[in-house]
């Protein structure tokens, strides 16, 4: 038994977090904002030089073929940093949609330029407040047309292809098109994080095909996966929140001693990195199963979420909170974290959603590693 | 990352799960039935001495004091084949392994060793803790019982508190004070003592739980010869330390919470059953995210320590964390039956099982580190942020107010 990241985890991990405390500093994100920007594409262009963009796509389809456990260190990453960039719309959530359910010619297709970056994509599966995955969905597929309306949409200002969560002969299913046609209008909200654009999008018989091997076992699969990698993200923002808030306290100093030497703030801090710590081993263990035990993945991503969005909820909180009235400045960088908490805990289904599936789910006896 | 076991792991395995076919079921208690205290150690100690002659006893001791020389993954893995069984383990002789024999092999003389350390091994010596006192508990070095020399021996006076299974057992680990005009921590001495030794009275204390598992412990001018001194006078403390190490890297309790699953299913409502409904499923997940989450992070642990790498104060979030789950799972569980479980049916084991649970678990909150305690550590050491201030520091003990 071996519970620790490999050298090769290791390394990658330390790549993606220098590359991102270069390119995505919070100065940067404050300008972002200020410009009402999209997203950083700067740094999507850094993360594509990489590899990092095509990290767990096969080598075949122009990525990296690493595996879960690998891009999960990116997330990690970016997570940390609380990156301006649609990593999870484009390649955990559109480039893994083809990927696994993907025709050939599909992958052929776009897998390459999702890897290289060239081409972004966002995947749309909210229907306002009939909520993240209705039964059955509005859009509908039909004879190579698909319409209906999807809200909130992440990303999809950038996006050059969609894949859209569908009905199609009374089954969900999964639909791949371009966004640049005439019957596809889109319309940007007002998003709550200020680093991710959300839109409106209708279609009134936009052309789409529907990805060959899409069933609905395979896309409650997909949203597994994809739950993997933002429990990663957001472990990675939890450790950041924890730290930001510990060197914030060390310095401040409140009737003659340092804020941090309270025992209130200590245990706050102690019980923040409990949590993290322990949703850490949860993710670790999740992106593991993703790869080599997919049999356990229903229950070890509803766990690695259930903790991972626990633990940076209290960590997003309590930094700001640690900050005091300065932590209510836009000139502090408590925010970023606080409105991304909201962004990753809402757009991926409720708590219920995955409280049920880990019951479900969960096996009889001790039938996985201890 | 790997989760299956190695091949020299799977060979160890086989062995032990082959061992253990043969020679546990004989060693098994009855099932629902509680044996009284004595009888318990009886079967405690021959399982333990089975354990000895198949060659699985101390696996993590160094050979030169008769264990395995092991790793702790052998140690995790035994435990795990052992488990399958309902054997007589107890804290008589989880101390002796645990704490006792890691600071005789640490601190003591080579005669110590040979004295302590097979009979240990075998069962034939079962030990309690005698650390904590009235007024030391989570400040441990304020330990007030005193011992003065006299020639080749010392006199010993004070009381302890909280010696699980004191009453059953035949030798103690005792911290005392030897010098009382240095600062707490150095004025402390190790020693071992035998229980039957003239002026030691044992008497059971009534718990919340109607049990007495601890005890209180009076040492009236009782002579301990200083052979028995382990360390040197005033190192105490450091073995101390030697003896706690090993209290925190312990095993949750697998499984509870898929008991408790099927607990609320076995709980009518009015259409259904209790684990239909939302608000349960919800914190039963959040409960379940929670254990799974105990055992990997215990797994990153032992991958540390199997390294020779010291996870200090991150051992101490196992303990902080499985506590108050523990007294969350079970206060949820009686939520969960309802006024039923305030007074169930006799033939209800297991809502009486988690009455004891409920109980148990805040004994756990404070035992072993109370959570304060271990908060501090974990920010202090894991966080780095400040000490406590302590009012007694730099303070001989017989100046402090």
């Amino acid at each position: 038994m071996n519970f620790d990241l490999s050298e090769e985890n290791k390394i990658l991990a330390e790549q993606a977090r220098s590359l991102l405390a270069e390119h995505a500093t919070y100065d940067r994100l404050r300008a972002l904002i200020g410009q009402d920007a999209e997203w950083d594409e700067a740094l999507w262009r850094a993360l594509a030089e990489m590899g990092f963009l095509g990290a767990r796509i096969p080598e075949e389809y122009g990525g990296l073929g690493l595996s879960d456990l690998d891009l999960g260190v990116i997330s990690e990453a970016l997570g940390r940093a609380n990156a301006a960039v649609p990593f999870v719309s484009s390649i955990v959530g559109v480039a893994d949609a083809l990927a696994l359910a993907g025709s050939d010619e599909q992958k052929l297709k776009w897998l390459p330029k999702l890897a290289s970056g060239e081409v972004i994509g966002c995947f749309a599966y909210g229907e306002g407040k009939h909520g993240w995955r209705p039964k059955p969905s509005g859009v509908r597929f039909d004879g190579g047309a698909l319409r209906g309306a999807k809200s909130p949409v992440a990303d999809a200002g950038i996006a050059d292809i969609l894949v859209v969560l569908c009905d199609h002969e009374g089954a969900p299913n999964l639909a791949i098109l371009e966004m640049d046609q005439a019957n596809i209008t889109r319309q940007k909200r007002r998003a709550f994080d200020q680093l991710r654009g959300h839109y409106e999008i209708r279609f009134d018989g936009a052309q789409a095909e529907l990805l060959a091997h899409a069933t609905p076992d395979l896309i409650d699969r997909l949203f597994d996966r994809i739950a993997v990698q933002q429990a990663f993200e957001n472990v990675g923002a939890a450790e950041a929140c924890i730290h930001m808030a510990r060197d914030y306290t060390m310095e401040r100093k409140i009737f003659g001693r340092s804020l941090a030497s309270y025992q209130a703030i200590k245990h706050k801090l102690a019980d923040c990195l409990l949590q993290t710590e322990f949703a850490r081993s949860n993710t670790f263990y999740a992106g593991w199963v993703a790869s080599d035990a997919p049999e356990q993945l229903p229950v070890a991503a509803a766990a690695a979420r259930l903790s991972a969005l626990r633990a940076f909820e209290g960590a997003a909180r309590e930094n700001l909170q640690l900050h005091g009235g300065i932590g209510y400045t836009f000139e502090a960088n408590c925010h970023f974290y606080y409105r991304r908490e909201r962004l990753n805990a809402l757009s991926l289904g409720p708590k219920q959603y995955w409280a049920d599936r880990l019951i479900q789910n969960m096996p009889d006896e001790q039938g996985e590693a201890d | 990352m790997d989760f299956k076991d190695s091949l020299d792991e799977e060979k160890f395995r086989q062995e032990a799960r082959a061992w253990l076919a043969e020679n546990a079921p004989a060693h098994e208690l009855p099932a629902g039935k509680k044996l009284d205290d004595a009888e318990e150690v009886t079967r405690g100690r021959a399982w333990q001495r089975a354990i000895y002659g198949g060659g699985f006893a101390g696996i993590t001791l160094p050979k030169e004091i008769g264990g395995r020389g092991g790793t702790i993954i052998e140690q995790v893995i035994f435990s795990e084949e052992e488990a399958r069984y309902k054997l007589p383990k107890g804290p008589y002789i989880g101390i002796g392994l645990g704490m006792a024999l890691p600071v005789i092999g640490k601190h003591g003389t080579p005669e110590q060793i040979g004295r302590f350390a097979d009979a240990t091994l075998t069962g034939d010596l079962t030990w309690c803790q005698l650390f904590s006192e009235p007024a030391a508990g989570s400040d441990l070095a304020a330990v007030r019982t005193k011992a003065v020399r006299d020639g080749d021996h010392w006199e010993v006076n004070g009381q302890k508190v909280w010696s699980s299974w004191a009453h059953h057992s035949d030798w103690g680990i005792l911290v005392v004070r030897t010098d009382p005009t240095v600062v707490k921590h150095k004025g402390l001495t190790f020693f071992v003592l035998d229980m039957k030794s003239p002026g030691v009275d044992v008497r059971p204390i009534r718990q919340i739980s109607g049990a007495s598992d601890f005890n209180e412990t009076f040492l009236t001018d009782v002579r301990i010869p200083d052979s028995c001194r382990i360390g040197a006078v005033g190192e105490g403390w450091s073995c101390c330390m030697t003896v706690l190490m090993g209290e925190r890297l312990g095993q949750g309790n697998p499984g509870l919470l898929r008991k408790l699953a099927r607990y609320a299913e076995d709980t009518p409502r009015a259409s259904g059953t209790a684990l239909d409904e939302p608000a349960i499923r919800l914190a039963l997940a959040d409960a379940m995210a929670d254990e799974r989450a105990e055992r990997f992070f215990q797994a990153r642990l032992r991958t540390m320590v199997s390294r020779g790498e010291n996870p200090g104060a991150l051992a101490a979030m196992v303990k902080l964390a499985y506590a108050s789950r523990l007294q969350q799972s079970a206060g949820l569980a009686m939520e969960i039956r309802g006024s039923d479980a305030l007074a169930p049916a006799a033939e209800d084991a297991d809502t009486y099982d988690i009455w004891e649970d409920y109980i148990w678990s805040t004994a756990m909150r404070i035992a072993g580190g109370a959570d304060e305690v271990l908060r501090n550590q974990i920010a202090e050491r894991v966080l780095n942020m400040p000490g406590e201030m302590r009012a007694d520091k730099d303070i001989p003990f017989n100046e402090l107010k």
